[in-house]
């Protein structure tokens, strides 16, 4: 029998494409969020099992991202933004990128049960499904409201995070989770606004391009003005301090200014630099940090006074 | 031969050998990692 010469193999993917594969910017976000929730947790975790449920947070979203971008990778290929992803750019095969994100959210499901807990691997089986299969398969190609409810998927690390410390859900985490729920569609849809035409150009119905600009500002001015007061829930329940208190109204009254200056205004013309919407995106990612920051700082000022 | 005849880094079979190495190593590093936190979880368990 002859074997094929090794010139007419393809290159196999290196391992930076895995872990290209995992979203790993996206993943900081997702592990600060999910180490905050079990900080401010009220009950302590062990360092080792604590590392552990982080590791299988990141793992889990790591491989939902992987399961995304191989559903995705026609797509990705028709936009400026995602076309030197792995797959796009022809460096992996599908079947690599699909078994990899398979592999890797069982494997994070299975630790998570094992070390931590079934409750937590329960929602980190849900997140990770909620966003490969209800968010990326079923609503994104389907409705423009693919921001609002697929937004629900990152919402979920600081609800594991907490329910990995606890072992149970009370109001506080669901709190927490529907801040991120409520503070995702203003920070997608600034970006969406200044890179809508690559959205456009490959048929994905985001807000801008189905219901129109004006439209969509107007609605990232919506969700601002009902992220001040929910921000503010968890202090009036007396589930945080002033610190907490005091940082959430003030981040979240710049988030809600920088909105109605997006709401405010409208295109000048096609070589508009999209400042204020650029301007949103990136305070909506500091904002969010420094939120959570607050939440930890906040609990720990309470342990020590 | 001299040292323009032999493309060393456009050589597809040696540059195949190199990815797969690298990702050999990879794995190789996260199994071992994964090894030593199944034993750290374990003794923390087992202290429980």
């Amino acid at each position: 029998m002859t074997q094929p010469s090794t010139a007419a193999l393809p290159l196999p993917a290196e391992w930076r494409d895995f872990f290209a594969l995992t979203k790993p910017r996206v993943m900081s976000l997702v592990i600060f969020t999910g180490l905050c929730g079990m900080l401010a947790a009220p009950e302590q975790i062990h360092p080792v099992l604590a590392f552990t449920a982080i590791l299988c947070i990141a793992l889990g979203a790591g491989g939902a991202a992987a399961l995304n971008q191989w559903w995705e990778a026609d797509l990705d290929a028709g936009m400026r933004r995602t076309k030197n992803r792995p797959l796009p750019a022809g460096r992996m095969d599908k079947t690599s990128a699909r078994d990899f994100g398979v592999g890797l959210s069982a494997a994070s499901v299975l630790v998570m049960g094992l070390a931590i807990g079934w409750l937590a691997a329960v929602i980190l089986a849900v997140s990770i499904v909620y966003y490969a299969v209800v968010y990326t398969i079923w609503l994104k190609p389907r409705t423009p409201q693919n921001i609002v409810i697929g937004g629900g998927a990152g919402a979920f690390p600081p609800l594991i995070g907490w329910v990995a410390a606890t072992g149970h859900i009370t109001l506080m985490p669901v709190l927490l989770f529907a801040i991120i729920f409520m503070w995702t569609p203003p920070h997608f849809w600034a970006l969406a606004l200044f890179v809508q035409s690559d959205y456009a150009k490959v048929g994905i119905p985001m807000m801008p391009v189905v219901a129109g600009e004006a439209s969509t500002r107007k609605q990232i001015l919506v969700y601002a003005v009902l992220l001040l007061p929910l921000t503010l829930v968890p202090w009036w329940i007396g589930g945080t301090g002033r610190v907490y208190g005091i940082s959430a109204a003030v981040l979240s009254t710049v988030f809600l200014a920088l909105s109605a200056r997006v709401a405010l205004r409208r295109r000048t013309g096609e070589d508009d630099a999209m400042k204020p919407e650029k301007q949103l995106f990136a305070w909506s990612v500091i904002y969010l940090f420094a939120l959570f920051a607050a939440l930890v700082a906040d609990r720990w000022t309470v342990m020590q006074g | 031969m001299t040292e323009t005849d032999k493309p060393v880094t456009t050589d597809p079979r040696a540059q195949r050998d190199k990815v797969i190495r690298q990702r050999n190593v990879a794995l190789a590093l996260v199994l071992g990692f994964f090894v030593v936190l199944f034993f750290a979880i374990t003794i923390v368990k087992m202290k429980m």
